[in-house]
């Protein structure tokens, strides 16, 4: 009989928000704005965890710049505090080696993460999610029950054509939906924001493509002054996440 | 010691499973330890007895058994079989930790010992579960 199932609940109980960055297409910078986003909202002053659930390609820590450093145990696993982010990642478990793992393995995973990471008391709980609708979107559904969803996009027809296959399943589940963030802007257009409100969701605002901001990825106190987060904080100032 | 989180894990599925059944008392709990997770009796029955203790009615003078299951692990490229204990030699400290706390990545610090294959199975002895519970209605 599978025990770890039935705590779950009990380990998020004390966090106030869930906010799972999603997006039906790879790439579009879900990592990058689920790490500013927890970055943004800490040094707003509030306790902030990130989790990345993205197993196979793990990439918040690589923008963090987090290294070397392991969970302590009380009573579970206590994620580390990264610049005033309490951080949870599979890397801390692989040493960043190459992980292959199915779908059964990746269900197990999220489960022995949910069931022994001790957030204690948190305002946001980030999740960085994989792209598409696979195996962790769905455990995420299933398992964590009060998260809303955040999803990613860029301006093209290409990413909107999965994402929009992402949001009719999160609409037909009635997960909550924050809205849709467009990403990597080069030239203005409407198209994203139109297809949005025809689905009747909330058009959260776009982000331009920075070309500055390779340079930033690793470094927290440069990746807070750049176009991006500027451009990102007037969203999250206008929504009031 | 992370051994609490899935021992609470384990009382708490017990006392849901017990409700479920309209149990009044829960008198035995059967535990199986996967190998590969490596948890150490001892460590476990301690956290289970603590947090028994903090537990209300149900669980009171509930006797808790733990049985190691042995690990099996299968490749799925070569059908070849083996046991964690077969390999655990060939991981270092930091490795047989993270083993310790996600069975899973297994799959990224060790391969099929015939064929080198990272995509293998385990189907026997991966952490803990709960093998019966028995009570009083
Ligand atoms: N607005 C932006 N301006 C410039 N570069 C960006 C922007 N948004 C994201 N990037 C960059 O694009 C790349 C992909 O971003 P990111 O890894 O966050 O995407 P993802 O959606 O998480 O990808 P995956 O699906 O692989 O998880 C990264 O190098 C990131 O730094
Ligand atoms: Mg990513
Ligand atoms: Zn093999």
């Amino acid at each position: 009989m599978e025990a770890r199932v039935s705590v779950i609940e009990k380990r998020l109980s004390n966090i106030k928000r869930i906010i799972s960055v999603a997006s039906g297409k790879g790439g579009v910078g879900k990592s990058l704005i689920a790490s500013s986003l927890a970055l943004n909202l800490s040094k707003k002053g509030y306790k902030v965890g990130l989790l990345d659930l993205d197993l196979y390609g793990p990439s918040s820590h690589i923008i963090l710049g987090v290294k070397d450093v392991f969970p302590e145990e009380d009573k579970g696993i206590i994620p580390p505090n990264i610049n005033g982010i309490n951080f949870m990642s599979i890397v801390y478990f692989t040493k960043d080696k190459p992980s292959a793992f199915r779908g059964v393995d990746i269900s197990n995973i999220i489960i022995e993460l949910l069931a022994i990471t001790q957030w204690g008391s948190l305002d946001y709980l980030i999740i960085d999610m994989p792209p598409g609708t696979g195996d962790e979107t769905l455990d995420v559904i299933r398992l964590i029950k009060k998260s809303e969803f955040l999803v990613v996009t860029t301006p093209s027809k290409v990413a909107m054509g999965a994402v929009s296959k992402l949001l009719k399943i999160l609409k037909e589940l009635k997960i909550p939906i924050t809205g849709v963030l467009e990403n990597m802007v080069m030239t203005k257009s409407s198209f994203v924001k139109n297809q949005i409100k025809e689905m009747n969701l909330k058009y959260l605002g776009s982000i331009s493509l920075d070309q500055h901001l390779e340079d930033s990825i690793g470094k927290t106190d440069k990746l807070l002054e750049t176009d991006f987060m500027k451009e990102l904080d007037k969203i999250i100032n206008t929504i009031k996440l | 010691m992370h051994e609490w989180a899935l021992a609470e894990s384990i009382l708490t599925t017990a006392v849901e499973a017990a409700e479920k059944e309209k149990l009044k008392k829960i008198k035995n709990i059967k535990i199986a330890i996967g190998e590969l997770q490596q948890i150490e009796h001892d460590i476990f029955k301690f956290a289970l007895g603590e947090i028994i203790k903090l537990q209300g009615d149900k669980l009171k003078g509930v006797k808790t058994t733990i049985e190691t299951e042995k690990s099996t692990l299968q490749c799925r490229n070569c059908e070849h079989k083996w046991s964690f204990s077969d390999i655990k030699k060939k991981l270092n400290n930091d490795e047989a930790e993270a083993v310790h706390f996600i069975p899973e990545v297994a799959f990224v610090h060790t391969r099929c010992p015939k064929c080198k294959s990272p995509d293998f199975e385990i189907t026997k002895g991966r952490g803990v579960s709960i093998i019966s519970i028995t009570g009083e209605k």
